[in-house]
């Protein structure tokens, strides 16, 4: 066994494990830890593909951004699972359904004919020079852009779907506007008010 | 009572010092005699070379908070640390002495694991870093294709030791102080990797070495004139994504004690800071790489080339890591300065700079750069 599929091994054993532990720990802090866990060790896993440009923005994107943002929501809730294990066995045979169909569904799609050693070819070592980036900038660009095009309309359509959603105006919130608060002049907060001074009786 | 203790103890100083002398000399005699088979040994000439970075790294954290006390007493007509050795040079040695050997006081009812990993998870990536960054165009760790992706992401992963550290600790002053952070740094995050692509548009390249080497020519070839606003906006992001201040809103002393690390003590505090400091050396080396020409020399283009290149006048005045060193001292000090000058901004404050006016300007200025490069405009864009 060589280095290189030793590295592939433990960095697959850690990512079964980090992803089989989301679905089992019963802290959400932990499981959405674990699932940083396993972003990093797929990152690590696509970095011996020599698909360096994915695996970084797999990290910048997911670990550095999004699952910041989870952990932060995740945090703040309090959660009770108690209540939530209360319907286990009444829901048990449609969960099982459920398992089942996207147990089946997987197969058709992930199965050994589609996936196996057989129908996949094993990467070339690429040459020395040769640039990721540059590669996937020019499929990105020509072949793929109408795709490229149509998904970042409807990412920029759920972003302004959510402000929408989100920015309702309450009457009982109070916010500052700082043009205002530069724009004060002193007289507006103070009056000077001039009088005589008491005389003495 | 100092002085009586140095009496007292001499002997036994004196022949730790001289053993200490003498194991680092026939240590480095070995590695002399040895040279040719540590450089054939991959594994091994790699870990001295990371050494080689990371102890004068760590080095240069211990005096950069000595030298923050120093600079910030001065701007406030103070004289700063001057007891600990000549002229006060040894305070940070004794810092580091006194939080060695403290207790590591581990709060009750707070996750043990989490706590303590926290700070090892926001100096990792401090740490690592410093793996693709270049020194001069050929002195460099790693030269990756993507060095400054790589960067960018390495820097995002610094905020889950702050966020880890406040929820770990089961405290609601550390539990505020992390929630702050991560809304901070995730928001100033945004406007930093617009900037960075303004710096990859000019440069042309997610290389380094070879952005650094796009700015060749004269001071005015940097790209800090064609990309102001972008070096304007990726430093003071800088200084918001490393915590400090005028944006320490995720310590706050006078609102929530020390934020997210209310609850440490000991080396584990300490770690904190070497992340921190850490951190600012290296937001001050990139934006000196991307922005201020790197190791290029301010002279070129005034003085004959000649004179540049060769002999004692070419090693003082050439480009050089001397240069980088100068130019990444400079930023640091901005940061002191900072801290000096600045009251600490409002919350609601940050997140109106950073959403409502650094993204736009960011967003504005890569579509002016844009129609640049596409007219070939200037010095810069051909």
């Amino acid at each position: 066994m060589d280095f290189e599929r030793f590295i592939f091994y433990v960095f697959a054993a850690i990512l079964i494990f980090a992803a089989a532990r989301v679905i089992t720990v019963r802290n959400p802090v932990h499981a959405a830890l674990h699932l940083v866990l396993a972003f990093f060790t797929c990152s690590a896993l696509w970095l011996l593909l020599e698909a360096e440009f994915l695996a970084i923005t797999l990290v910048l994107v997911y670990v550095g951004a999004v699952m910041v943002l989870f952990l932060f929501v995740v945090m703040m809730l309090d959660i009770n699972t108690s209540p939530l294990r209360e319907g286990f066995i009444r829901y048990l045979p449609l969960g099982l359904g459920v398992a089942a169909l996207i147990v089946m569904e997987m197969y058709l799609v992930v199965r050994a004919r589609n996936f196996g050693v057989d129908s996949v070819t094993i990467p070339a070592r690429h040459p020395e020079g040769y640039s990721n980036v540059r590669e996937i900038g020019s499929v990105l660009y020509t072949d793929y852009v109408y795709p490229f095009e149509i998904a970042s309309v409807i990412l920029l359509v759920a972003i302004i779907a959510a402000i929408a959603l989100t920015m309702r105006k309450r009457p009982e919130t109070k916010s500052q506007n700082p043009a205002e608060q530069v724009a004060v002049k002193a007289r507006d907060r103070v009056r000077v008010v001039e009088m005589k001074a008491e005389e003495k009786q | 009572m100092a002085h009586t203790l140095i009496e007292k103890y001499k002997g036994q100083l004196l022949a730790t010092v001289l053993m200490a002398g003498v194991l680092s000399v026939l240590v480095v005699m070995l590695g002399v005699y040895f040279w040719n088979d540590i450089k054939a040994n991959v594994f091994l000439y790699s870990v001295i070379k990371i050494l080689v970075i990371v102890v004068p790294l760590l080095l240069a954290v211990a005096y950069l908070t000595f030298a923050e006390r120093k600079v910030i007493g001065y701007m406030q007509l103070r004289i700063g640390h001057n007891r600990v050795g000549p002229r006060g040079w040894l305070q940070p040695i004794a810092d580091a002495m006194k939080l060695l050997f403290k207790e590591i006081v581990i709060p009750t009812n707070s996750n043990r694991f989490l706590f303590l990993i926290a700070p090892m998870i926001s100096i990792a990536p401090a740490l690592a870093a410093w793996a693709v960054l270049p020194f001069t165009d050929t002195l460099v760790l790693a030269n990756i294709d993507a060095s400054l992706l790589y960067i960018l992401a390495l820097t995002s992963m610094g905020v889950y030791g702050v966020i880890i550290a406040g929820w770990a600790s089961n405290s609601k002053y550390a539990f505020l102080g992390a929630m702050r952070s991560a809304a901070q740094i995730v928001s100033y995050e945004i406007a930093m990797g617009f900037a960075l692509v303004g710096v990859l548009i000019a440069g042309g390249s997610l290389n380094l070495v070879d952005i650094v080497q796009a700015q060749q020519g004269s001071v005015l070839h940097w790209f800090w004139l064609p990309l102001l606003p972008l070096f304007l906006v990726y430093f003071i992001s800088g200084v918001a994504e490393t915590n400090r201040a005028p944006f320490d809103v995720s310590e706050g002393e006078s609102e929530i004690v020390a934020g997210f690390h209310v609850e440490y003590s000991g080396m584990a505090f300490a770690v904190f800071f070497l992340a921190e400091y850490a951190n600012m050396i290296l937001i001050a080396a990139l934006a000196a790489l991307m922005f201020l020409g790197g190791w290029l020399s301010p002279f070129e283009g005034i003085l004959p080339d000649e004179f540049l290149a060769t002999g004692i006048t070419g090693l003082v005045f050439g480009s050089g890591v001397h240069w980088l060193f100068a130019k990444t001292s400079l930023m640091l000090l901005f940061f002191l300065w900072f801290r000096a000058t600045f009251p600490r901004y409002r919350y609601d404050q940050i997140m109106r700079l950073g959403w409502k006016v650094f993204i736009p300007i960011t967003i504005v200025w890569l579509v002016i750069e844009g129609a640049a490069v596409v007219a070939n405009v200037g010095p810069w864009f051909d």
